[in-house]
């Protein structure tokens, strides 16, 4: 058997393996709310990265648009980009999804002898990791973004009327 | 394959957190989920105790040397003094009902942000101090001692938690967390432990009646802007009368209305409906700030505060007063406002004068929420509405925390929305009405260094609104509160992009039908109405 067959056949395992690794980088007495609360409003965090690493995890063994890898990506690392983690913990959870592979399907690979599959599997987890790594960063720039546009919000209705002020005084020394 | 380095030993990061009791996890005080602390002269101007220059990501906080003797002597004096404090701190029996409510729990994923857990950080030194078996069992009975450590954490959590009051909703006991929060950011007053974006709105407060510390004239300056900009709209120049004895109604706002970007065409919409209707009011320029920062200090700051309200109506000499779209003043005005600084007994009961409504649910404070009185208006056919000038707007509601919960307004707004607009719809059940997400920076935490923790915090708002933004094209996210209309703009800005943030009533200024109006080719906002210039110029 093939390494994309046995992606295929253990789908539900792997990812659920990759899921639970991933949610389990946050502090042991929240990962069991973010792993069992199923309504997407009570618990966006838990649900957004269970839903798109199941889309991650399909860009595996089908033909996925990038652009929708990148949403996918996107929404998970938006979350994780502010939260209590370092940029390599931000991303590094598409990196577990090696793990979850050696762990889960080890017997299988071995008894396949699909180990040359498994390492171009791996290149696209790495490529994976750094398109992550760009998401984060696309992330914390938007954050940058979004404190001066708060600035700028803050002051906009002032500097409007100061200018306002100014014509009108501007007006008035003219005539 | 045994000698393949496994992914972690390649790129050196620990995945998972090391497992450890809460009492062992200290927070990193770091920019980005903090706010800075208050400034000395605003302290010294409030004649609180300690004004110092620290910062919390410091090591040392240059704290008085008694200063364990005195947050134990004010949790004492507290004890007596608030027998909720006092209940609250037996009566929780951990059933775990809070713990998932909170939105800084539901968007960080951090365990101390369970309320249950945060108020435990109050509870383990009450239990220590105050509490036999504490004092005999120690960390076996839950209690611990109050250290420097501990202090800086009770600062971290209890200026995370925005008193928005989603967790009580859930309590069997009816615990009110707000409440230990509160009690909470009062005993680190008391040792010059508090944040500056309280203090210094405060001060200004209390100096010009106002959180920006606009002066009176510059407060006169603001509705004159607003009365041009109305003008230019609309072709109308309104009458908006300040500090005018003698009018029946006090007109009360948060100073962001007539400041600040959205809420500033609701203030316009406030105006034109005023002058639609002929209404017999004034605005102070003393009591020119609804809002109470106070409510987030101490109860005497938010007394203090609060004084000028009663007192500016009774100076004007008015009947009754109408308040504002605004959050936490509600809460203040409709919970303590009559206990604290009444009774109003020299004002009327409010009676709507184009109606002959009588709000019999203000009867004892005599203040009216500007939702109930428009709703009532609209409900006896008062006003002529062009829904469609709002067409470009697939709006939806975010129920802001304190109306919503403190004062139970639910329907008022969505009834005038529903009135005004063509396009309404409603976020998923459980994020709205009475269980509403918060904004995730209410209480003074609404901060640009505390930028990180307000995305976290604003996740599950936010996450509904982008629901209906993707489902429905929602574009706009309506709300009737003057830090909600301050902080969801950000909030969108990095999780919804592509939804604004209005006022219910710039909606009803922009429908409202005026007499002797020009035709209208732009909104409050000073842009377009698409399809109305072309409609109108056949």
């Amino acid at each position: 058997m093939r390494f994309d067959d046995i992606l295929k056949r253990r789908e539900k395992a792997v990812k659920t393996r990759w899921l639970n690794l991933t949610l389990d980088t946050y502090p042991a007495d929240s990962s069991g709310f973010l792993k069992n609360q199923k309504n997407q409003f009570l618990n966006p965090v838990g649900n957004t990265i269970s839903r798109e690493i199941g889309v991650l995890y399909r860009s595996f063994l089908t033909e996925t648009d990038p652009e929708t890898i990148a949403n996918s990506l996107d929404s998970i690392i938006r979350i994780r980009s502010v939260q209590e983690f370092s940029p390599s913990q931000a991303t590094g959870f598409i990196l577990l999804l090696k793990r979850a592979v050696r762990e889960e399907l080890a017997d299988e690979i071995r008894s396949a002898d699909c180990f040359d599959e498994l390492q171009r599997f791996e290149l696209k987890v790495d490529e994976m990791a750094l398109a992550g790594f760009d998401a984060y960063a696309r992330c914390r720039e938007r954050l940058f973004e979004v404190k001066l546009n708060e600035l700028r919000r803050q002051t906009s209705i002032s500097l409007a009327r100061y200018n306002r002020t100014g014509q009108q005084s501007e007006q008035l020394n003219d005539s | 394959m045994s000698e393949t380095p496994t992914p972690e030993e390649l790129v050196k990061v620990d995945y998972k957190p090391p497992r450890k009791a809460w009492m062992d996890s200290k927070p990193e005080m770091r920019r980005g989920v903090i706010n800075w602390s208050a400034v000395p002269k605003n302290v010294e101007y409030l004649d609180l105790p300690f004004p110092r220059k620290w910062q919390p990501t410091d090591d040392d906080w240059k704290l008085p040397e008694n200063w364990k003797e005195i947050i134990l002597e004010g949790m004492r004096d507290r004890l007596k003094r608030f027998r909720t404090f006092q209940i609250f701190m037996d009566i929780c029996v951990r059933c775990g009902a809070c713990a998932d409510k909170c939105h800084f729990f539901i968007g960080s994923g951090d365990p101390k942000n369970m309320p249950v857990l945060r108020a435990e950080l109050l509870r383990a030194v009450y239990r220590r101090e105050f509490n036999l078996a504490g004092k005999l069992m120690g960390r076996m009975a839950g209690a611990r001692e109050l250290t420097v450590p501990v202090l800086k954490e009770w600062f971290y959590y209890f200026f995370q938690c925005t008193e928005c009051r989603r967790c009580s909703v859930f309590c069997p006991y009816g615990i009110d967390t707000a409440e230990i929060t509160m009690m909470a950011r009062e005993l680190m007053n008391l040792i010059g432990v508090s944040i500056d974006w309280i203090v210094t709105p405060a001060a200004n407060c209390f100096r010009t009646g106002n959180h920006l510390g606009i002066q009176p004239h510059g407060f006169q300056d603001s509705v004159n802007f607003a009365i041009d900009d109305l003008e230019d709209i609309t072709g109308i120049r309104v009458d908006a009368p300040v500090n005018r004895k003698g009018a029946e109604i006090l007109f009360v706002v948060p100073s962001a209305d007539y400041f600040a970007d959205p809420h500033y065409y609701g203030f316009l919409g406030y105006m034109a409906l005023f002058h639609e209707i002929g209404l017999d009011y004034t605005f102070s320029s003393f009591a020119s700030e609804g809002g109470n920062f106070g409510l987030f200090h101490s109860n005497e700051m938010m007394k203090r505060l609060n004084s000028k309200i009663y007192m500016e109506a009774k100076r004007l000499g008015v009947r009754w007063i109408l308040g504002g779209e605004c959050g936490h003043m509600w809460r203040v005005l409709n919970q303590y406002m009559d206990t604290m600084n009444g009774p109003a007994d020299f004002l009327e009961v409010p009676k709507s004068p184009l109606t002959g409504t009588v709000f019999e649910n203000a009867k004892s404070t005599r203040m009216v929420h500007i939702c109930e009185f428009t709703a009532d208006l609209i409900k006896h056919d008062k006003l002529k509405l062009d829904k469609s000038r709002n067409d470009r707007w697939r709006v939806t509601f975010h129920d802001s925390c304190n109306p919503a919960r403190a004062m139970g307004i639910l329907e008022e707004p969505r009834y005038i929305i529903n009135n005004v607009c063509n396009n309404f719809f409603e976020m998923p059940e459980g994020t709205t009405r009475e269980q509403t997400f918060c904004c995730g920076a209410g209480a003074g935490l609404g901060t640009e260094e505390n930028m990180e923790m307000r995305m976290r915090g604003g996740l599950p708002r936010a996450n509904a609104v982008k629901y209906v933004h993707d489902k429905y094209d929602v574009n706009l996210l309506t709300c009737m509160c003057a830090i909600d209309k301050a902080v969801l703009p950000a909030l969108m800005d990095y999780w919804v992009p592509g939804v604004q943030i209005g006022s219910v009533h710039e909606l009803v200024g922009n429908a409202l039908i005026m007499k002797g109006e020009k035709k209208r080719s732009n909104d409050l906002r000073g842009e377009p109405i698409p399809g109305k210039e072309a409609a109108e110029d056949v």
